[in-house]
């Protein structure tokens, strides 16, 4: 096997040489690269390039040569706003709404993902009973596709799924928990949390198990509490861990659509309309497809999504600083 | 419905991109069927490869939300079926091929499709043949009968207004302990008819789209009803932005007295209801200035991006002679759109007593259309009508806007897309 495998690449060396001869040493990397960033290319920095070229264009065309140049019109009238107190005053207030929704659900959901991924790692590293079996149950939401995440909780609340169907059997009214505002937003952010936690916690618990046994040993000979202990060696020890949770897990939610647009379809109203989903319906599905507005939203979203990730290498710099100062 | 997302999802993906590969000698048709209609056609698409040997027809059926939402981005990206069955008729007109030239017998086509042709036209006065109405149909209620029996309520009669039937409905709802009363599908096209009947025109006098009184006072009932509790709140609630949602299954399920849906929905009621209970289709209920629902229907379409145009045209001429038509018709239950099986009558013979029944309440129906329904349906644009009463309404049921705010909306939203299309 080994055998084989060495003909086939010494296959490659003759080309490799002339290669090199060719462009010398210090451009023959360009030449490993090159294919790589032939695809990157063509699927991701066109498809930026062409976002923006539409996000200047009107009309309904889907073809660019076909679409007229509009100069700032759809920032216009995505951004404007009589009153920007009063979101009903926007030209798209539903733009405004998801703004806001995916604000508000950035927050929640990774405020309370990286509390409790944190919580559920530092209890799996344990020597709990069982401990390979838990693992293994918050890990498995992961594995599923959101979609079929979306349709089971869905069937679990819809108004006559089996959650309202438990009340009712214990004698309680059924509760209308994808058609309210309030609810449907709360299972939103649960079942998001449900299905991605254990890949958070994945990587913290990774982490966890990189710390050296020795400092806990020192500690409890030192006879820190717990508490002491998690403050002053688990918690900064883990801090890379938990930069990269925390800002993996910021890019995710400002990106949700797949399992809330299955759940609740956005809905009741707009409740639950993130900002992906407004670009999608606003490019696609509204039949008088406004591909300029929707390319100036997702530019929006991407302005915003490269702040968070600048903001991701000022902390993972500001944190390998500090490592190498202590 | 337990899943009723996912079909849309995996199937559109797949059929719909599927559609757009074909070949000469093979013709792809992209079909949505409520019932049968594909299946239908897929048999008559075998009897057209036997009697024409070397061309291969393939029926694609895939889920009504392809047709709406992805096969609009096929073709204007240049791909896309040979034929597709659509029901945004006017809207997707720029698309449709002039088969007109490889027909055999164009009087026929225009002796019994003229008088829906214009719908199908990408300019008005246009003389091509660009395909044919698969069925007409007309939007209206349906109603649980056993539960109005079960209840002692008599059925409002045939002049009976809104408040009327929200108010029978609600004393059967209460009585038989039904979730609802009523549900109207979450449409646009379905919230129209009641909205002609108070009165709006939607057109001014230019014939420019116009949201007026009548509308706003249909907004303004609708929303209460949604309030106390009359309308099924699932249906529109239960989504966001201007997802269609149909109220069918709600009906069929026995979760709702009445709905608002459709004459396309009878073989479906026909066929999922079974003896569950006795279903009745009754005329559009009153408003104060009309009892109407919305004309409309479906069409088989030949589309440019056609690359086998003589064998599309030569099959959309089998299915739309008398005989298959006939076939087409008697078996999907539903309205013909041929003017000579119109006028010769069409023998349901799979008709069970009460679809039956439904197709001439739909029929004797058409009588009582409003001139704003037609012009409606006719409009090019009809749709940044329908879409934005859809997510704007909703909004203000579940609170998000007034009633006043989201007519607002409604009017605004309407002009800015009517505004962007026509650049």
């Amino acid at each position: 096997m080994l055998r084989l495998l060495s003909f086939f690449f010494n296959l490659f060396e003759p080309i490799f040489k002339l290669a090199q001869r060719w462009l010398g040493v210090s451009r023959l990397g360009w030449v490993f690269v090159g294919p790589n960033l032939l695809v990157f290319g063509l699927f991701t920095f066109l498809p930026i390039i062409i976002n923006v070229f539409y996000a200047f264009t009107g009309g309904v065309e889907l073809m660019p040569l076909k679409r007229p140049y509009t100069g700032g019109e759809n920032f216009e009238i995505l951004l404007y706003c009589s009153n920007y107190l009063d979101v009903t005053t926007c030209n798209k207030d539903v733009f405004w709404r998801a703004i806001f929704n995916t604000g508000k659900f950035a927050l929640l959901q990774v405020g309370l993902m990286v509390v409790l991924s944190l919580m559920t790692a530092l209890v799996l590293n344990r020597n709990i009973i069982g401990r390979g079996f838990w693992r293994g149950v918050f890990f498995y939401p992961v594995l599923l596709s959101p979609v079929v995440v979306a349709l089971i909780w869905k069937w679990l609340l819809q108004s006559n799924g089996a959650f309202n169907a438990g009340l009712i059997s214990l004698g309680y009214n059924p509760v209308e928990w994808l058609t309210t505002s309030d609810w449907s937003f709360f299972w939103v952010v649960f079942v998001s949390i449900w299905a991605h936690m254990g890949f958070y916690t994945l990587i913290l618990l990774a982490g966890l198990q990189a710390i050296p046994k020795d400092l806990y040993e020192a500690a409890n000979m030192d006879r820190a509490s717990a508490f002491t202990t998690l403050r002053r060696i688990t918690l900064p020890l883990l801090m890379p861990n938990l930069i990269v949770v925390l800002v993996l897990a910021a890019i995710r939610a400002v990106q949700v659509f797949d399992e809330v647009f299955v759940l609740t379809g956005g809905g009741p109203g707009s409740a639950t309309t993130f900002i992906v989903q407004f670009i999608y319906q606003t490019g696609f599905a509204e039949q008088i497809h406004l591909y300029g507005l929707a390319a100036a939203a997702s530019l929006a979203l991407a302005t915003f999504l490269v702040i968070l990730t600048l903001a991701q290498l000022r902390l993972s710099r500001a944190n390998e600083l500090g490592s190498k100062k202590a | 419905m337990i899943f009723p997302g996912l079909k849309p999802i995996v199937l559109a993906a797949g059929l719909a991109f599927l559609a757009g590969f074909s070949h000469a000698g093979e013709i792809r048709v992209m079909c949505y069927q409520d019932g049968v209609e594909c299946d239908v056609a897929a048999a008559q698409a075998k009897r057209f490869e036997a009697k024409n040997p070397g061309t291969k027809v393939v029926v694609d059926t895939v889920p009504y939300k392809s047709i709406i939402e992805q096969l609009p981005v096929q073709l204007a990206a240049g791909e896309g079926p040979d034929i597709a069955r659509v029901t945004n008729l006017g809207g997707l007109a720029q698309y449709y091929l002039d088969i007109s030239s490889h027909l055999k017998n164009r009087t026929y086509m225009d002796e019994n499709f003229g008088a829906t042709a214009p719908w199908l036209a990408p300019s008005p006065g246009d003389k091509g043949v660009y395909g044919f109405m698969s069925q007409l149909t007309m939007t209206g209620p349906f109603v649980n009968k056993t539960l109005f029996e079960q209840a002692k309520v008599a059925l409002p009669n045939a002049k009976a207004t809104w408040d009327d039937w929200v108010a029978a409905s609600n004393m059967v709802a209460k009585a038989t302990k039904t979730k609802a009363a009523i549900a109207w599908d979450r449409s646009g096209h379905r919230f129209a008819g009641p909205a002609v009947s108070y009165g709006a025109k939607i057109f001014d006098a230019s014939g420019n789209p116009m949201i007026d009184e009548g509308y706003k006072r249909t907004v303004e009932k609708f929303v209460a009803w949604h309030a106390d509790g009359t309308m099924l709140r699932e249906v529109w609630a239960g989504s966001g932005g201007s997802t269609y949602a149909s109220s069918v299954d709600e009906f069929i399920n026995g979760n709702v007295v009445m709905i608002l849906a459709g004459s396309w929905q009878i073989n479906n009621l026909q066929n999922k209801v079974g003896d569950n209970f006795d279903w009745v289709a009754v005329p559009n209920p009153c408003g104060t200035v009309a009892c109407s629902g919305i004309p409309g229907g479906a069409a088989w379409v030949a589309l440019k991006t056609s690359k086998s145009p003589k064998e599309a045209a030569a099959f959309l001429e089998f299915i739309a002679s008398e005989d298959n038509y006939k076939e087409f018709t008697a078996k999907t239950n539903n309205i013909p759109a041929h003017a000579g099986l119109a006028s010769k009558g069409v023998d349901y013979s799979s008709a069970k007593p009460q679809a039956k029944a439904a197709l001439g309440v739909f029929s004797n129906g058409v009588a009582s259309l409003a001139p704003a329904a037609y012009q409606f349906q006719g409009y090019k644009y009809n749709r940044a009508i329908m879409l934005p009463t859809v997510s704007r309404v909703t909004q203000a049921i579940v609170g998000e806007m007034s009633t006043a705010d989201a007519v607002a909306k409604i009017s605004s939203d309407m002009l800015d897309a009517v505004k962007q299309a026509q650049k």
